[in-house]
């Protein structure tokens, strides 16, 4: 099946000023609640304990809030996990408290109230000096890879595409982190696992146009930066949608029966992809243009040496 | 013409096989087993087995069978009940040197496991258990360590007839100030000789003269490390006794230790016996009476009644010569005569102690008493009371020959694994850094299941989409990714179970991501090759410069992915290194199945005519 089946030519860069104030106003909507609101910070970065019951009826979560309360647990946050018989608490460091008994107190304060057994599901607790050093390492990591790929690109491409690519990664982290805090969502590890995958999918799909505008400068005739990157969007787009499709198809299944445990994770990468397909068409290529690339800039240097040439004529 | 040579279509063949032979045993699954291994030097051999099948058959259990491997007795249900029946029975049957655990025996057929096929091991999220990251107090070991350097100091300058005004730890320094200033450098000069461990310093400008000594570098890297050997050995002792089949107590970075225990459920005794101490005793054995006439109720006044590992009777004098904490250090070493022996050694007070009663004890046996004590809560008038229970066991007995003092050896002991177990235990039961747990990450078995279980089906589903969506879009090349794509999935699940990776579930996560990705590379190719048609190059022309053209492309996209994965890799913990080594190994495998494995299809499929009607 093709629906693109004639030589397409959609003028994405014709309205690339456009596409760049909506991705401000986003921007700076997301920077906004960022510094506003914060993140909602899981347990893994605070410290605290998570706690996972399942009762065989529903819960009743006004019962269980007033027993911790009695029981001294007054700060427990209460809520439904999935379902109507599974309860998850969550509980701040407390002081004065030892954190890792916490948990078989809570459980057994429930239990003394409750009849039938409590499955106790999933226990988190994590101290107060494991959450800074995991806030301070998620964020070297982020760091890092940044880093790791503006000198990859760097090396493969130009410098004005190595920024193009960090530029349109740095769009698509602050909006996904912006999405997680105007709708105050959890955000722990798995979501920054969600962040970091996202960077590496974006930055595929920056990469593979990227590819295909150096190589349009080098083949066309042409001169006009903006119509050899759109002629380069243009081809590259049917390859762009179906790799987000399938990717999403994928994505999907995993946010709708993947359990509740991944739902941050697969809605953290839900959201990536659409940004990062995004991204890669209206922010890295318009930050390149915006540098003012030319066909100089790419013409390739001497050949490097020791490239070896493949039989199907391909260079690694 | 579009030709793969001969050995090309079978090295991706023998790949492909290879693969799907070590994903294989995956498909099988796992009987509840019962497994036995030996806690100390207890055989594990046939006459176990014998009689574990002996007691399992008056009990009437049915198993399916039992097996000798690696040390440790397996023996397998056809359920979860009878296995846990079958536990009871089992420890009772074998009481003492063993530890009898939960565990699930891998169904691997025999001529997989022969070629080192093994199923992947599953993550604690997915077949449920404890972890715990348990952080060792340095200050605490590092003050340990100057307090008894204080104590020690003390003896010395009382011994060489030196005058101090007082001796204090505070924080890292330890600070002796004299009397006059003569006092001082008698002091330094024998302080410098006698403790290469210390650095010794002048105050300058202090009210009484005074010298400040500081733990060496070297000294403190020692004590960091010993602290945390020493927690190590008393967690996997205290494990131990938990009943678990495979769990890991490892150490991560300086200060922090790791313990998993798959397959616990109740946390709470876990915690309770994970932070109980351990503490160490040296008694003398009482010869005047008659150990007998104690078991038979007539306890000597002097005496008590303790039991050896091995379950020997013995009557040992109530005071205690020695406690753990004036040991320093054991190690396991060989006497003059060759054999197995311990060296241990004793700090000043310990030694001075030892030394007295020994040299009027010569020819006496003398006892190493392990005392753990455990808290527990129970209950008591209602209300839960927590209360600390010792249990001491003599794990040695030896027969004094000489005045012992600062270091010693026990020899005489059967073997070298004795003389290491030995000298763990007192190590162990020498008073080792206070450590607290600073993480805990508990998965319920239901919770586990159903992560298995949601894992799987997503992964399928994304699948089936994927797999549907190829065929409508792109046809027979559609179909020829599809296969590449199953391939993939299984080259993963080889790896993984090769390297006998863990699986979690954002392990899953990442499975479910790579096949997605891996799609792109084929959507690469295939448009390249469509554009090609479109421009009216030839099928076969289009189909060679479609492959060579996306190559670097895909390369491009995958290695950048690839430096993502890494850095995952080595900043995440645990889960998140698991997401990450899916991801990579995804990549890796995608590269192979998308652009050889599907070259090699289509080849085979148009290659050899002349103008074929390309179907994508």
């Amino acid at each position: 099946m093709q629906i693109m089946n004639k030589q397409i030519e959609f003028n994405f860069m014709g309205k690339r000023k456009i596409a760049a104030l909506f991705s401000l106003i986003l921007f700076v909507t997301a920077i906004t609640s960022l510094v506003v609101q914060g993140l909602n910070f899981g347990i893994d970065f605070t410290g605290g304990t998570m706690i996972e019951v399942a009762y065989k009826e529903s819960a009743e979560l006004d019962n269980i809030r007033s027993t911790l309360e009695k029981s001294g647990f007054g700060d427990a946050i209460v809520q439904n996990f999935g379902s109507v018989h599974e309860v998850l608490i969550r509980l701040p460091v407390l002081e004065a408290k030892n954190m890792a008994e916490l948990s078989n107190e809570v459980v057994s304060s429930l239990q003394a109230v409750h009849s039938t057994p409590i499955d106790v599901r999933r226990v988190e607790f994590v101290g107060p000096q494991v959450g800074e050093e995991l806030t301070e390492q998620g964020g070297l990591a982020m760091l890092y890879a940044l880093i790791g790929i503006l000198i990859y690109v760097s090396l493969r491409f130009e410098y004005r595409f190595a920024i193009g690519s960090v530029v349109a990664l740095v769009h698509d982290v602050v909006l996904t982190l912006g999405f997680f805090s105007v709708l105050q969502l959890e955000f722990d590890l798995t979501v920054l696992a969600a962040i970091l995958a996202v960077i590496g999918y974006s930055l595929n799909d920056t990469i593979v146009v990227f590819d295909r505008v150096r190589e349009t400068f080098l083949r066309s005739r042409k001169t006009d930066p903006e119509e050899i990157v759109n002629r380069a969007l243009n081809d590259t787009l049917s390859r762009t949608l179906m790799t987000s499709v399938t990717t999403l198809l994928v994505v999907i299944s995993l946010f709708v029966f993947g359990g509740e445990v991944i739902h941050a994770f697969s809605i953290a990468l839900l959201l990536g992809i659409v940004v990062g397909t995004y991204s890669s068409i209206y922010i890295a290529s318009n930050a390149v243009l915006a540098m003012g690339v030319s066909k100089a800039d790419l013409m390739p240097p001497e050949k490097p040496e020791g490239t070896e040439i493949n039989e199907d004529g391909s260079q690694v | 013409m579009n030709h793969y040579p001969l050995w090309k279509n079978l090295l991706i063949v023998a790949v492909i096989v290879i693969g799907g032979l070590f994903a294989l045993p995956n498909l099988f699954g796992d009987d509840p087993a019962v497994q036995v291994s030996a806690e100390r030097n207890a055989p594990v051999d046939l006459e176990l087995m014998a009689k574990v099948e002996d007691a399992l058959k008056t009990a009437s259990i049915e198993y399916k069978r039992a097996e000798l491997t690696d040390e440790r007795l397996m023996v397998r249900f056809s359920d979860a009940a009878k296995q846990l029946a079958a536990k009871e029975v089992i420890s009772n049957a074998i009481k003492g040197d063993y530890i009898v655990a939960l565990n699930l025996a891998a169904t691997t057929p025999s001529w997989l496991a022969a070629i080192g096929a093994e199923p992947m091991n599953l993550g604690l999220d997915l077949r449920g258990g404890v972890h715990f990251l348990m952080e060792v107090d340095m200050d605490a070991a590092i003050k340990q360590a100057l307090d008894s350097y204080a104590s020690e100091s003390r003896t010395l300058l009382r011994d060489e007839k030196i005058r101090y005004k007082k001796i204090e730890v505070n924080a890292d320094t330890l600070t002796v100030a004299f009397r006059s200033d003569e006092h001082r450098d008698q002091a330094e000069a024998i302080m410098d000789r006698e403790y290469d461990q210390l650095d010794i310093n002048v105050v300058e400008g202090a009210a009484s003269p005074s010298l400040a000594l500081h733990l060496t570098e070297v000294a403190l890297r020692e004590i960091r490390s010993t602290a945390l050997q020493q927690n190590i050995i008393t967690l996997r002792n205290r494990i131990n006794e938990l009943g678990v089949a495979e769990p890991t107590v490892q150490q991560q970075g300086d200060n922090r230790i790791v313990v998993q225990l798959p397959g616990v459920q109740d946390t709470a005794q876990a915690k309770k016996i994970l932070g109980a101490t351990a503490t160490l005793e040296f008694r003398l054995v009482d010869v005047e009476h008659d150990v007998q006439d104690a078991l038979n109720g007539r306890t000597p006044a002097n005496s008590k009644l303790y039991y050896h590992r091995d379950g020997r009777p013995f009557l040992l004098d109530k005071r205690v010569m020695l406690t753990g904490e004036h040991i320093i250090n054991a190690a396991s070493t060989l006497d003059q005569n060759g054999s197995a022996a311990v060296s241990i050694t004793l700090d000043g007070k310990g030694a001075r102690a030892f030394s007295n009663v020994t040299r009027d004890n010569i020819g006496n046996p003398m006892a190493v008493v392990f005392i753990e004590s455990k808290s527990e809560t129970r209950e008591v008038n209602g209300e839960m009371v927590k209360v600390r229970r010792l249990l001491p066991e003599v794990i040695n007995v030896a027969t004094i020959r000489d005045q012992l003092s600062k270091k010693f050896q026990i020899t005489g002991l059967d073997s070298t694994r004795e003389a290491r177990d030995l000298a763990l235990l007192l190590r162990a039961g020498a008073l080792a850094a206070p450590i607290e747990i600073v993480e805990e990450r508990t998965v319920g078995p239901s919770l586990g299941q159903e992560n298995i279980d949601k894992g799987f089906q997503s992964v399928m589903i994304g699948f089936a989409f994927v797999l549907v969506f190829m065929v409508v879009w792109y046809r027979v090349f559609g179909l020829v990714a599809n296969i590449a794509l199953a391939a993939n999935l299984v080259l993963i699940v080889a790896l993984l179970s090769m390297l006998q990776a863990t699986l979690t579930l954002p392990g899953i996560a990442g499975i479910v991501l790579t096949v997605g990705m891996a799609v792109d590379a084929n959507v690469l190719i295939f448009e390249r090759i469509r554009e090609e048609l479109r421009i009216g190059n030839s099928p076969q022309a289009s189909i060679s410069a479609g492959y060579g053209k996306a190559f670097s492309t895909i390369a491009d996209a995958n290695v950048t992915t690839l430096i993502a994965a890494i850095v995952l890799f080595g900043f995440g913990t645990g889960s998140i290194k698991g997401f990450a080594v899916t991801l990579s190994l995804g990549i890796l495998t995608s590269m192979f199945t998308a652009i050889m494995g599907t070259r090699s299809i289509v080849n085979l499929i148009y290659g050899q005519q002349t103008r074929p009607r390309l179907s994508i």
